[in-house]
């Protein structure tokens, strides 16, 4: 094969990710996205323009060396490509599946311009899955063991992240989850489709192997509190996520058939409720009308796994139009591909039931659109006289999510935003209770799985230099990230 | 898994387990509550925290067989073993000195009832217990109450034991006989806990009562458990258990707690044909 000149690169068109087809994956909870063989890979790779001065790699929220380690996918190295990527990335596997990668490494892309960015997103989950399929060692953990150990609150991709930049550091690291099952998010929120659990165990169970210990059913805040870790640890990283459903607060939301996506998407994926003899059960949704309030992620995840369960009609009501929803846009595709129907500038006003408290209907109300306020989205205002009553069975309220609760009563010491948030120093993770650390989505409300990962990464370091030095500046509140 | 050390039948489809959480047992404060799940791939039921020995590690659960779950949990014996016990959670009561309280415990509800009495008591409450039950083999914890309060009353549904009864009959009987209340605490079945406030509504007197929705996580993560307070949404599960009874909104409670009912009946109608 003769080398691949600029020009060729220029030229050639974006690999497209083998998936199954919609008509049939839309009604079964198999992946969707097949991933990328290594010949794919390797032609996705060669692509790559290799720019001198590499755009994406500022685009990535965890600064992973894209340009690095595309160039060994190229070469067909995929064991150096993974220790390149293993670098800055704990959970790649996770990473190239969940990543908004349009706004970022994909979206900074010179190749962006002529609309075919190189398939970063793809190139790193191939890398990853071709590790763990081939059982590629690439990590070493530090052979001197420090005698220190931390406390790791929450097993989400903070928390992950944080345990394994710890213990490849040398420490002992015991990781608290609430829940029977480790993974946070991953497990209880994105569904198999997806991310496969199988996917997040092998990941967990790469920790497990460092030496990570890890404690299911341990509510920290009302099992010990965080002063208690601290009388048997060195140090603690709180990273409880943001899993409080945020409610609409409109009339009727308590009727039967009303869920927040929080609890749909738990009972399906964690609780499995989409297998059938499951103890957990959700609403029969087969044949049935199924509205998801919302416009993001969870909302789009939401509304698929509907149609997976059934759905006759599954619908998004999204109160802005479909440039301003802040889903993936191959969620939105794929979503489109499959049958799911698109209700924008709508919002519920109130849901309508029979005596017994069973939802029937919503009134919606259309919006328009007026110029941007504070957060630079444009602001969904309400047309007068626009209500129209219209019949559904299951309601998934998606409007987003608040601080997880639990900690808050247990740690006076630990102080929140007005939201609820824990306040924590954006650099360091350094909370205003010595020895404890935070980030991810407890930090900055709900966010993203990568920049969760990157808070834990940061605190790891940081968690480090504490160890070390024994040092804890105390930061002005004003410094610290609402 | 979470070892069974003691399994004890109290009353017909009521058992009182002994189960090795040591997590639990040395955090635990009356009014809170575990998670349990008794199979891998099984769901996640709350059952309240009834007594814990920190020393040896163990809690004291006691399961009423009503849905598929709790039959199945009530088919274990000592040396069996749960499969996850996650707590403790919820709000803890609150306990304060009220001075005279009556505790009512309306049939299993009995269970719940029993850790709040007896922490009014320590905490110096010259405590009464109203218990309720369909009949005298459902009777339960009358012994261990009658440890912690100045009278223990019963009330049965077919007058085979105590007074021929509702509970709220006998606590009317109390209000009326001019004895002072400060503080009532009602937990059992909804219709129950609604007779009490109304009972108690029109004097004002202070009633709290332990609200039992359906929960899935218990964390305060899927909002399943979200009752109407006074207007407002709180989640059962970190909020509460527990809630002024006068505020509560029973309707929507009742209505959400019959959500999943053909499912469970389903279930539990085949759980039985197995256990024939």
């Amino acid at each position: 094969m003769s080398p691949v000149t600029r020009k060729d690169r220029m030229s050639m068109p974006r690999t497209a990710m083998p998936e199954r087809d919609p008509s049939e994956r839309a009604r079964s909870f198999d992946k969707v996205n097949l991933g990328f063989t290594s010949q794919l890979a390797v032609l996705e790779a060669q692509r790559c323009l290799l720019c001198p001065r590499p755009k994406c790699v500022g685009g990535c929220p965890v600064g992973v060396r894209i340009d690095e380690f595309v160039r060994h996918v190229a070469a067909g190295d995929f064991g150096a490509a993974a220790a390149t990527i293993s670098a800055d990335n704990s959970l790649p596997a996770i990473c190239g599946r969940v990543c908004p990668q349009e706004k970022q490494c994909e979206g900074a892309c010179v190749l962006t311009r002529k609309d075919r960015p190189i398939a970063i997103g793809h190139l790193e989950r191939f890398v990853a899955d071709f590790s763990r399929t081939h059982r590629v060692e690439y990590e070493a953990s530090s052979p001197i063991r420090s005698g220190k150990k931390i406390a790791v609150v929450g097993s989400g991709p903070a928390g992950l992240s944080c345990a394994f930049n710890l213990i490849r550091a040398g420490h002992e690291v015991t990781v608290f989850e609430a829940l029977h099952e480790l993974g946070g998010v991953l497990v209880y929120g994105i569904p198999e489709y997806r991310l496969p659990k199988a996917v997040v165990a092998a990941e967990i169970e790469r920790l497990r192997d460092l030496g990570v210990e890890f404690v299911t059913n341990a509510p920290i805040g009302l099992a010990e509190t965080l002063d208690d870790l601290l009388a048997s640890f060195d140090a603690a990283f709180v990273g409880v996520g943001a899993g409080l459903p945020v409610f609409l607060g409109v009339p009727g939301e308590h009727l039967v058939g009303v869920y927040s996506a929080n609890e749909f998407l738990t009972r399906v994926n964690l609780m499995r409720a989409y297998q059938s003899g499951t103890a957990t059960p959700v609403h029969d949704v087969k044949g049935k009308r199924v509205a998801v309030i919302g416009g993001g992620n969870t909302a789009i995840d939401a509304v698929r796994t509907a149609l997976r369960l059934g759905a006759a009609d599954a619908s998004i009501v999204y109160r802005r139009t479909e440039a301003e929803m802040p889903a993936r846009h191959e969620e939105i595709r794929h979503a489109k591909e499959e049958g799911v129907r698109f209700d924008f500038l709508t919002a519920p006003v109130e849901f309508l039931g029979e005596t017994g408290g069973k939802l029937q209907t919503m009134r919606v109300i259309r919006m328009e659109l007026a110029p941007p306020e504070d957060d630079g989205r444009p602001r969904p205002v309400p047309i007068a006289g626009s209500e129209v009553e219209v019949p559904v069975d299951v309601v998934i309220v998606a409007a987003g999510n608040g601080p997880s609760p639990l900690l808050r009563k247990s740690s006076p010491n630990l102080l929140h935003g007005a939201r609820g948030t824990v306040q924590a120093d954006p650099e360091t993770g350094r909370t205003s209770m010595k020895g404890v650390f935070a980030g991810g989505d407890i930090v900055t409300g709900g966010a993203t799985v990568i920049l969760a990962m990157g808070a834990g990464r940061k605190a790891a370091a940081s968690i480090e230099d504490y160890l070390r030095t024994g040092q804890w500046e105390q930061q002005a509140t004003k410094q610290l990230a609402v | 898994m979470f070892l069974i050390r003691d399994a004890h039948q109290l009353a017909p489809s009521v058992k009182r387990f002994w189960v090795e959480a040591p997590r639990v047992a040395q955090h635990w404060r009356p009014g809170q509550f575990v998670i349990v799940r008794a199979a891998t791939d099984g769901e996640r039921i709350p059952l309240t925290i009834v007594d814990g020995n920190k020393d040896a590690g163990t809690i004291c659960l006691i399961v009423q067989a009503i849905g598929a779950t709790t039959i199945a949990i009530n088919r274990l014996e000592a040396g069996d073993n749960l499969t996850d016990v996650a707590g403790p959670l919820g709000t803890p009561s609150l306990i304060e000195t009220f001075g005279n309280v009556v505790v009512v415990g309306g049939g299993a509800g009995t269970a719940i009832a029993y850790p709040v009495a007896r922490a009014l008591h320590d905490a110096g409450n010259r405590v009464r217990a109203i218990i309720g039950a369909r009949s005298r083999d459902y009777v339960i914890l009358e012994k261990e109450l009658s440890e912690v309060c100045e009278t223990v009353d019963t009330a049965t549904d077919d007058g085979s034991y105590g007074r021929a009864s509702l509970v709220t009959d006998v606590l009317d009987d109390l209000v009326e006989s001019g004895e002072t209340i400060d503080h009532v605490f009602a937990m059992g079945p909804i219709p129950m806990m609604r007779a009490v406030a109304e009972l108690t509504r029109p004097t004002g007197l202070k009633t709290t009562v332990s609200l039992n929705p359906i929960m899935v996580d218990g964390t305060g993560m899927c909002g399943g458990c979200r009752v109407l307070v006074g207007d407002a949404t709180k989640f059962a599960c970190v909020d509460g258990p527990e809630f002024d009874a006068h505020i509560v909104d029973f309707e929507v409670l009742a209505a959400r707690n019959r959500a999943y009912q053909d499912f469970e009946k389903a279930q539990a109608a085949s759980c039985q044909a197995v256990a024939q």
